[in-house]
């Protein structure tokens, strides 16, 4: 049974983010920059996108004013949690030279405690994902565990979908059952503006328990479903059912060469997608040849050195490395992590330069079958 | 380590603007730490000590416009071990390659009071068009901190950590916003081979291409999304390739579709 249900008030959300920085977190949540929403460290609710909705469709991008004080009316930002949890760029280790040999330098400086914010239901499904690709084997990604077990999500369910979303129909949002420490959905009625708090976790219910709160009303418990019913129904694209199965028999399908036509091996797609975790290992040495580091640092299926093995590159062609990107995440990672590699958050389908749309492709493959 | 065996680098200039090798300056702290490893032997623009050959590692700027480059590079190939060019003309010609595209007499018509002084070639010419060349570090100007790595792993006997794929990869690791997709802007970085850092994005502009074509361009859909959704017109999408990488084959077989 989910807790019985409590609102903040607007007015003291505020605490909750003195609340959390007290406990020593650090709180990220969405923010405008640039003329985009993306997580960034915040320290008040002042700081968070108000009034400010988006637009978007395949390889298109912008803000909007949505007229009202809202302060999650806009869908996920650009890139996902993954920048915080699992980052473009970690140092692994030093070494120096000693003797003949080398000796190696562990860093061992403390995982940082992050405070998510305005976490969206596709963000909190892709984190879960990726739980099982970095923790769930015999070989436990130590960084990743720990930044994971230190941080604190604090969901924001969706009052409408992006045009690109299509978590409906991955089973992933726009609502979410587990994993939260606290969840809040936002209703403003006229002057009253609310968020109906649910704790999922017992960190959450301490937290909860400290901050100012009365229980819900009827209406805004009604409003906060109307909301996410809005965002489950409205949304405009949907991944067609039994695309395992369909992928896994198309290897061969001329489709692939029609999609290399358009596709630039940009790798934008990967580097936006929340669960995508390819990455290379950089050494270096410095000038003297006293000092060598390792540094672990996002690659993409998309990059030639990715495949490169003795003699060359095994996907040779854009359509063998659009189709590895696309049937990894929607058909392989079903039989190597047990769920699919996509949560339907659209950001693939926005932040391709050339509006590449990963739901349209899937169902081009299957008429063509 | 005694000054007799450090190995010995060259830097020596072709047709360019000495930027690149000023990258080597530019380098300021690090500096000291490259005199540390090697003995400058030749370098025009930081001594005068003009050393000849042999050289252990040599880096050129420049392209080969003219007889007498084309006969000096080849003295220099034979004198050098390692031979590394540094930036958009040694690498694909450079700014001035787009004589490729013209008559080189009329250029001399116009520029020159005595155009029978002038000996020209009709083209400008990467280096490796000439002689082997060892590694290509691309860039106009390029990234100082790429010239280290590179030096660097030549010392060191390793493999250079440099990349081929497209800008895009950078410019989304630094957590820029993409300005072709929010804001409208044409944009060559899914074209265009990574290196600069994500320079011009991060500041709200467009990727001019500095850095080349990346492994694997596909510049016709990048010039389909110019022409049919940023509005551009062919003269725009012409320009737009031929700039410091005109030469580059990929870039230039793109614009030549737009004359
Ligand atoms: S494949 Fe696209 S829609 Fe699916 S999770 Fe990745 S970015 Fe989101
Ligand atoms: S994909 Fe679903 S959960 Fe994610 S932003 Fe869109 S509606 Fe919300
Ligand atoms: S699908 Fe789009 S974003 Fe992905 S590599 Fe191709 S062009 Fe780039
Ligand atoms: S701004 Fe340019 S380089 Fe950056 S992701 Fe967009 S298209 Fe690529």
């Amino acid at each position: 049974m989910p807790d019985r249900q409590a609102v903040i008030d607007r007015k003291d959300l505020g605490a909750l983010f003195t609340l959390l920085a007290d406990e020593g977190y650090q709180t990220i949540g969405p923010k405008p920059y640039d003329g985009a929403i993306v997580y960034a460290p915040i320290s008040s609710p002042e700081e968070l996108p108000k009034g400010i909705g988006d637009e978007e469709e395949g390889g298109h991008y912008r803000l909007t004013q949505r007229g009202d004080a809202k302060l999650f009316g806009h869908t996920k930002p650009v890139q996902g949690l993954k920048a915080h949890l699992y980052p473009a760029r970690q140092k692994l280790w030093s070494a120096e030279k000693a003797g003949h040999g080398f000796r190696v330098v562990k860093d061992a400086a403390p995982q940082p405690r992050y405070a998510f914010i305005g976490v969206r239901a596709c963000e909190l499904s892709a984190m879960l994902v990726q739980d099982r690709v970095f923790e769930g084997g015999p070989y436990v990604d130590k960084g990743y565990a720990e930044r994971r077990k230190n941080c604190l999500i604090v969901l924001v369910t969706c009052d409408h979908a992006g045009n690109a979303c299509f978590c409906a129909s991955q089973g992933t949002g726009p609502d979410a059952s587990e994993g939260y420490d606290l969840k809040l959905a936002e209703v403003v009625d006229g002057s009253r503006h609310v968020f109906v708090t649910e704790a999922g976790s017992d960190k959450g219910r301490a937290i909860l328990s400290k901050l100012s709160k009365q229980d819900a009303a009827d209406g805004d418990v009604k409003a906060a479903a109307a909301n996410l019913e809005a965002a489950a129904k409205g949304q405009k694209r949907a991944m067609i059912a039994g695309v395992a199965e369909l992928l896994a028999a198309k290897l061969e399908s001329p489709h692939w060469e029609d999609v290399a036509k358009r596709c630039m091996s940009c790798g934008n797609c990967t580097m936006v997608c929340p669960t995508c975790f390819c990455s290379t290992m950089e050494d270096a040495t410095d000038l003297s040849g006293l000092k060598a580091e390792r540094t672990r640092k996002w690659d993409s299926c998309f990059s030639i050195d990715y495949s490169y093995i003795h003699g060359g590159p095994v996907r040779n062609t854009a359509g063998a490395r659009y189709r590895q990107w696309m049937t990894h995440k929607l058909s392989h990672w079903v039989e190597q992590f047990g769920v699919s590699g996509c949560v339907g958050c659209g950001r693939c389908i926005i932040w391709c330069p050339v509006g590449i749309d990963i739901t349209a492709e899937a169902k081009a493959i299957l008429k063509g079958a | 380590m005694s000054a007799r065996e450090k190995p010995r680098l060259g830097v020596f200039k072709f047709s360019s603007c000495d930027g690149c090798q000023l990258s080597l300056l530019d380098c300021e702290l690090e500096l000291l730490a490259v005199t540390d490893a090697v003995e400058i032997a030749y370098f025009l623009e930081a001594t005068r000590k003009d050393m000849k050959g042999p050289f252990d590692v040599v880096l050129v700027e420049g392209s080969i416009t003219t007889p007498h480059e084309a006969e000096l590079i080849r003295q220099i190939r034979k004198s050098s071990k390692v031979l590394i060019t540094i930036g958009a003309c040694a690498t694909s010609g450079g700014i001035q390659a787009l004589r490729n595209f013209a008559d080189v007499n009329g250029f001399l018509d116009i520029v020159y009071a005595r155009p029978d002084y002038i000996e020209t070639l009709d083209t400008a010419t990467p280096i490796a068009d000439h002689v082997q060349v060892d590694f290509e570090l691309r860039g106009c100007p390029i990234n100082k901190y790429q010239l280290l790595e590179v030096l660097n792993a030549f010392l060191n006997k390793r493999k250079p950590n440099i990349q081929n794929y497209a800008e895009c990869i950078e410019c989304k690791q630094r957590g820029t916003v993409c300005v072709m997709v929010a804001k409208g802007v044409a944009c060559l970085g899914p074209v265009t081979q990574a290196g600069c850092g994500g320079l011009c994005p991060a500041s709200h502009r467009g990727c001019f291409g500095c850095f080349g074509p990346m492994e694997t361009p596909n510049t016709t859909a990048l010039a389909d999304r110019f022409l049919n959704e940023l509005g551009q017109d062919k003269g725009t999408v012409l320009r737009a390739f031929r700039s410091f990488n005109a030469n580059a084959p990929a870039f230039r077989e793109e614009s030549l579709k737009h004359e």
